[in-house]
């Protein structure tokens, strides 16, 4: 293989790299206060809100059922305001941002939702704010269950992002396109789908490991 | 025998239930019901108080409108004089932050070391990190866990879980203890070790507690003063002592007959017969207490009755801090026999009952 080829799967590589930091770090950011407001807005929970939480959560499962591919032509218009093109890995990062934050919500969601009812209740019981009973109770029982669904959501962004080469989004999915699809190469193909593997692998067990850190729940000495 | 009860007036009261009645209205499956009834109660300042009843009786909506965290439908419930119904959000907070709370399942944080969730409702009260380190070493020495201060909860065992629920609940200094089933999830030993740290908080720092349970031997232990609720009413109130040595409703005495050595041997209490026929024998209870359990008094009965007397069941303990026994004999139910055990227990003053007769 050219040394040529090699600059150009490590370029796709960083490429997709950055799609992916850059996507899942600000639909992340956003994604989580949507979760933690649709897992405590319900009837008779700590911020009371049943008819925003149902519309809340009617935007979020719409966005979910959009196939990406379609959700990625369907937004060229918000895409084009944002970055000024259409095309390359720049404008891919919305559309990947679009589809994260939804995404990681419902995950953010089920995560807050699986703390025993008895803290909440031991919580106000103590006097806490509902505020106070998200930062000091829900977020830091639920950590171990957070840092699984980032690591989720980073694995999906992963094959999210090589999506957006079918539509000139740049990246290892372009790369694979390009070269091994349209130009015959398999060999390339074949290496594209390793980098890919080898990437899921990395973040699925450092983000593994991380939640094992966190998690204080199992007897451990 | 019994000391005529009164109901602690409401200014030596710590808590007070005025005709306080919770209905839930229907939602999903289950259809509207009355959870309280109308409800009088006063809580003795410094008292144990226990209330016991079965499940679903509705004792921990009881325990809950003294917090806020239940709303009485109809009547009050007063806090040290303050109408829990009437305050706002703000209010209720610092209501709750003088009243410790300690629950069945302990409801740790699994995130947070033994240190961390004792000082959690200090860091809720927004107090500041060297007065909390002060404050909560001393906590920690109180139930016995100093050593463990850095640990987890996930490794530590119920009792010890159940002891830094309750380092936690008197974190804030409060007045008053709420202890929602706080032994039902412990085995029998610890029970008794978390019930003589209450009795000893209690004791030490004035505090009034204010427990529920459906267990007898919980009641029997450490409350001074008992209520028993059953379908959201109580339907008896008294010194704990008079109570289980003089239980008056039905439900006092269906819980109480799960208490050990009150129980007949199944082998009697099938032959049991409400008559006696020629050559059966009396079952009689006998319930002594205070200086009465200390007297050699079985020697004596059968010198005075002069026949055989058979021991079936029995318990010596202790109720309220009084002594009390409990003696179920047998002895020829002729009349003769009869009349001189009967004289015998008048000039003794002994309680008796004659729960049968066996061939």
């Amino acid at each position: 293989m050219s040394p040529d080829l090699l600059l150009l799967i490590a370029k796709a590589t960083f490429d997709t790299l950055r799609m992916v930091a850059i996507a899942g770090l600000i639909g992340s950011l956003i994604g989580l206060p949507i979760g933690i407001f649709l897992a405590t807005s319900g009837k008779g929970e700590l911020f009371p809100a049943p008819n925003f939480n149902r519309l809340v959560g009617l935007i979020v499962n719409a966005t979910r059922s959009t196939p990406f591919i379609i959700l990625v032509v369907a937004i060229i218009p918000l895409t084009r305001l944002v970055t000024g093109t259409s095309i390359g890995t720049k404008a891919a990062i919305v559309p990947l941002t679009i589809a994260t934050i939804p995404f990681f919500a419902r995950l953010v969601e089920a995560a807050i939702r699986d703390i025993d009812k008895g803290l909440i209740e031991a919580a106000r019981a103590m006097g806490a704010t509902p505020t106070q009973i998200v930062f000091k109770v829900l977020l830091a029982e639920a950590r171990p269950a957070l840092t699984l669904a980032l690591t989720m959501t980073v694995v999906s962004l992963i094959g999210y992002s090589a999506m957006v080469g079918a539509v000139g989004g740049g990246g290892l999915g372009d790369l694979g396109i390009r070269y091994g699809y349209q130009r015959f190469r398999p060999d390339v193909m074949l290496i594209v789908v390793i980098v890919l593997i080898v990437l899921v692998q990395l973040v699925q067990s450092a983000g593994d490991r991380l939640a094992r850190r966190f998690d204080k729940r199992s007897r451990k000495n | 025998m019994t000391t005529p009860y009164s109901e602690p007036s409401a200014d030596e009261a710590a808590v007070v239930f005025d005709a306080v009645s919770k209905r839930f209205a229907a939602s999903g499956e289950s259809g509207a019901f009355t959870a309280l009834d109308n409800v009088d109660l006063n809580v003795g300042r410094g008292s144990i108080t226990g209330i016991i009843g079965r499940s679903g009786a509705g004792k921990s909506t009881l325990i809950r409108l003294v917090n806020g965290l239940e709303k009485p439908s109809s009547g009050k419930v007063l806090v040290d004089g303050v109408d829990v119904g009437a305050l706002d959000e703000a209010g209720l907070r610092n209501l709750r932050r003088s009243v410790g709370m300690i629950f069945q399942h302990f409801n740790l944080l699994s995130s947070r070391t033994v240190f961390g969730n004792v000082a959690l409702p200090l860091e809720i009260a927004g107090m500041d990190r060297r007065a909390i380190e002060a404050r909560v070493r001393p906590l920690l020495d109180l139930v016995g866990l100093a050593d463990k201060h850095a640990r987890y909860p996930a490794e530590l065992s119920g009792g010890q879980k159940q002891r830094i629920g309750i380092a936690r609940a008197l974190a804030t200094e409060p007045k008053l203890l709420l202890s929602d089933e706080a032994t039902s999830a412990l085995d029998p030993e610890t029970t008794q070790s978390i019930l003589e740290l209450l009795k000893r908080i209690n004791a030490e720092l004035g505090l009034t507690v204010l427990l529920i349970t459906h267990e007898m031997e919980v009641v029997k232990a450490v409350t001074s003063d008992v209520a028993v609720i059953d379908k959201g009413e109580i339907v008896e109130r008294g010194h704990t002592f008079d109570v289980f040595t003089h239980p008056k409703h039905e439900t006092t005495r269906a819980l109480l007959s799960g208490l050990p050595g009150s129980k007949l041997p199944d082998a009697v209490a099938r032959g049991l017969k409400p008559a006696a026929s020629a050559g059966d024998r009396a079952v009689v209870r006998l319930t002594f207490f205070g200086a009465t359990a200390e007297r050699p008094l079985v020697s004596q009965l059968i010198k005075s009755v002069g026949a055989e007397v058979n021991i079936i069941a029995g318990t010596i303990d202790e109720i309220g801090g009084k002594p009390y026994g409990s003696l179920v004999v047998a002895y020829a139910a002729d009349a003769e026999t009869s009349g001189r055990a009967e004289r015998f227990f008048t000039e003794n003053g002994l309680v008796t009952e004659v729960l049968g007769y066996v061939a």
